[in-house]
């Protein structure tokens, strides 16, 4: 009977491994919300041993985001393949400091970003956050003749300054008017417009940026601070340019243009403008997180509240519950004594099923708990593929023992056939989805490969040690 | 318990009278695509927004919630409510989502002073999205299906029983994509993924009889092919029906108590199990056997073919 014996190691074994995959996520369930909450900001390590919930359970925010890539806005030497991942990296980095737990980043596809960030309140600071450019640079005001000229003609034919900068050369009479390498930008509320020299400094250049009280009225500002080498050039633009106006550019909008008294040595700089504590906030960690090497833009985004979530959850699950239970018990209905030896296959099936996806971290969600549910159903099969076949041949009168060994042998090439094709369909389903059906063929998945184990191997063990024991000679099937 | 002992019906006699009724169902499909024009592809597809916001009292009239959505310069757009819950759905033609939510919140709440709404929900699908999400669900059916013909013809070493099987499944798909025209449903990513989870499911079906042809084509082939189909049927049949059920059960449990959000997953997958069922005994059986009978005009060839075919094993 040594057959036996490593057949019930790995079963013990498994059950073992399960429950203690699974203890994490039990004692988390059990934790009162305030616990949770501690542990979520301490990010105690539990928080990756738990099963993760998708979006759709938990709420939050997905977001789909495309980078522009048309490259005559990317700078010089900069590949598109690059753009997409250094925008990718900076997103993460300005995800990081707003603080949202375990975000997701990732690139998909050419130039896709997506992104999700489960149970934040705020989706719009977010977004925000993620799709500010932030190209930050210094430009020096040209109040030249041509200059002036130049804007009333933009002024005169209701241009945009914005609409002017897309494409200069449909606007050939303003194009010859502005000085040499300068262009019109917009001031910041109701400034009116600016005609700039080119960029003599960008927001590549700085190190730091953090946001003080300073400001008029202890208004906010946002003091930045240059890398040795941006302050060496800060410090020779500020001595060229003494008594002229220092326009400071956030994407393409003039923040503020202070004239320059002195040369500055200190490789400091501070941005006013009539900023509230957030919006300060939220500038100076673009700043530091860096530029976008390209704007970005909002594609798709599945938002869910909190509420809704909890709503789903308990119609998913209960309804999910009551479809299982309900097949337990017909099992136990229809075929007894098997019927209970099945059920106790399936339930191992959900165990190790809801342990395999807490260790791989695999997202759990709405349409997932209805796939586990419908895996269950569909994992029944196995075992009334054996038990009928077994009542088969207990008709041509076989005994109990000749007619569990022949069903078994018989039906388990068309287990697997049937659950290898099903599982094809899970696996394109896989590739296709979002997040939501991603879950779904996930659990089909699994639930369908655990099913071939537990089904055949698990319920076997089971008739074989009841055989040993002699406990049954004649089995109800 | 046992429902029956042991049937023996003959389906293959019967197997034209079953061929009406598939033909009947896809003149049912072809004429919900007619009557419906074309279907209610959800924002998933066609790209647009959905919004969807609570109220803490309940509605009286959903027509100033219209006006409202009318007065924040919004043209085209449907609604739906359930108590408290309101959904806003607007297709195309969306320039930008940012304004789109803020205005209609804004007006919205204006006009409800003291009922206050909170956004509960938002999706937004660019056009390029909806394009992308079409694509890739027609490649998903494309490779699942040739996957699953290449899986069967191996398996059963006849690309014809791959292709039977999976013109089952195409059969049970188009069918219950049609019950979903039906009734109107929305058809989103969710629809898409239940008509893969139908398919997954129907053919699973398939194979555990055409397993049990081929085993008894190996053992009976002194028999005519026509009785061993008809057996091999009879034999699984009880298997069918409880696994069948089992399938059914849970998919009801879903449909009825599950919440909106899984109702039209839940919907299909209850038509989908009982076309699975059908379409295996009554569509892809009788299609193999005309095949075969077709192919050597006598059917003694066709029981030999199968006694060499064991043999060589």
């Amino acid at each position: 009977m040594s057959k036996i014996n490593w057949k019930l190691w790995i079963s013990v074994l498994l059950v073992v491994l399960s429950l203690w995959t699974l203890w994490p996520s039990i004692s988390w369930f059990m934790m009162s919300e305030d616990l949770r909450k501690q542990a979520e900001q301490s990010k105690d390590p539990i928080l990756s041993k738990i099963l993760k919930l998708g979006l759709d359970l938990k709420g939050g925010t997905h977001l789909l985001l495309e980078v522009d890539t048309d490259t005559s806005k990317l700078e010089e030497n900069v590949k598109v393949k690059d753009a997409v991942d250094r925008a990718t990296e900076i997103i993460r980095n300005r995800i990081d400091q707003f603080g949202v737990a375990e975000p997701m980043i990732a690139k998909q596809g050419d130039k896709w970003i997506v992104i999700q960030l489960p149970g934040i309140k705020d989706p719009k600071a977010a977004k925000d956050l993620i799709g500010k450019t932030a190209l930050l640079e210094f430009r020096i005001v040209n109040k030249s003749q041509e200059a002036g000229k130049a804007l009333d003609l933009l002024t005169s034919k209701g241009i945009k300054p914005a609409q002017f900068r897309e494409d200069p050369s449909k606007y050939p009479e303003i194009e010859v008017a502005l000085p040499e390498d300068s262009s019109i930008f917009e001031g910041k509320g109701s400034d009116g417009y600016y005609v700039l020299d080119k960029a003599l400094l960008t927001g590549a250049a700085l190190t730091n940026a953090k946001v003080e009280f300073g400001g008029q009225f202890g208004r906010p500002v946002v003091v930045i601070e240059f890398s040795k080498e941006g302050g060496r050039i800060f410090a020779d633009i500020t001595e060229k340019n003494r008594e002229k106006n220092l326009a400071i550019v956030l994407d393409g909008i003039v923040q503020s243009a202070p004239v320059i008294r002195t040369r500055i040595p200190d490789g400091k700089a501070v941005i006013e403008g009539s900023f509230n504590a957030e919006d300060a906030r939220l500038l100076a960690t673009v700043l530091r997180t860096g530029a976008l090497p390209a704007p970005v833009r909002v594609i798709e985004e599945r938002t869910i509240g909190p509420s809704l979530g909890d709503d789903s959850i308990k119609k998913g699950f209960m309804s999910s519950l009551i479809g299982v239970i309900v097949v337990f018990a017909f099992m136990v209905v229809y075929y007894r004594t098997s019927g209970i030896i099945a059920d106790i296959a399936l339930a191992l099936n959900l165990m190790v099923l809801m342990a395999v996806m807490a260790y791989f971290q695999f997202t759990l969600t709405l349409p997932g708990v209805a796939g586990i549910a419908l895996t269950l159903a569909m994992a029944v099969d196995a075992n009334v593929l054996i038990l009928e076949r077994i009542r088969e041949e207990l008709a041509t009168g076989k005994t109990t023992r000749v007619a569990v060994d022949a069903g078994y042998q018989k039906v388990f090439w068309t287990i697997f056939d049937a659950n290898f094709t099903t599982l094809i369909a899970a696996v394109f389903l896989f590739q296709f989805g979002t997040g939501p059906i991603k879950g779904f063929a996930v659990t089909l998945s699994i639930g369908l490969i655990i099913s071939m184990f537990t089904a055949i191997t698990v319920t076997k063990l089971i008739y074989e040690f009841l055989f040993k024991e002699n406990f049954l000679l004649k089995i109800k099937i | 318990m046992q429902f029956f002992k042991s049937t023996n019906i003959d389906f293959i006699g019967n197997r034209h009278k079953f061929f009406v009724v598939s033909i009947l169902f896809f003149v049912i499909t072809i004429v919900a695509f007619i009557y419906r024009q074309e279907p209610n592809y959800g924002i998933d597809f066609t790209g647009g927004i959905m919004m969807q916001v609570s109220f803490e009292n309940k509605l009286d009239d959903l027509q100033d919630v219209r006006k409202a959505i009318e007065e924040a310069q919004v043209t085209s757009f449907e609604l739906q409510t359930s108590e408290n819950l309101v959904v806003i759905r607007a297709k195309k033609s969306l320039q930008s989502q940012e304004e789109f939510d803020k205005s209609i919140s804004q007006s919205i709440q204006n006009r409800f002073p003291d009922n206050p709404m909170k956004i509960e929900r938002i999706e937004y699908v660019g056009p390029s999205v909806g394009q992308y999400l079409s694509k890739q669900a027609l490649y998903a059916f494309f490779f699942a299906f040739l996957g699953m013909i290449v899986y069967v013809a191996f398996r059963f070493k006849s690309s014809l029983w791959g292709i039977v099987s999976v013109l089952g499944i195409i059969h049970d798909v188009i069918i219950s994509f049609g019950f979903v025209i039906l009734v109107n449903k929305e058809v989103n990513i969710t629809v898409v993924a239940a008509l893969l989870t139908v398919a997954g499911y129907s053919i699973n079906d398939t194979i555990v009889l055409f397993d049990r042809i081929k085993e008894n084509l190996r053992f009976g082939s002194k028999e005519i092919f026509a009785n061993i189909i008809n057996k091999s049927i009879n034999e699984v049949l009880v298997r069918t029906i409880v696994t069948s059920l089992t399938v059914f059960i849970v998919a009801s449990s879903l449909f009825f108590f599950g919440g909106e959000v899984i109702h039209t997953f839940a919907y299909i997958m209850v038509i989908g199990t009982v076309l699975g069922v059908y379409s295996t005994i009554f569509l892809c059986t009788p299609l193999v056997y005309e095949w075969e009978v077709r192919r050597s005009n006598r059917l003694k060839m066709a029981i030999k073919q199968g006694a060499v075919n064991s043999k060589k094993k």
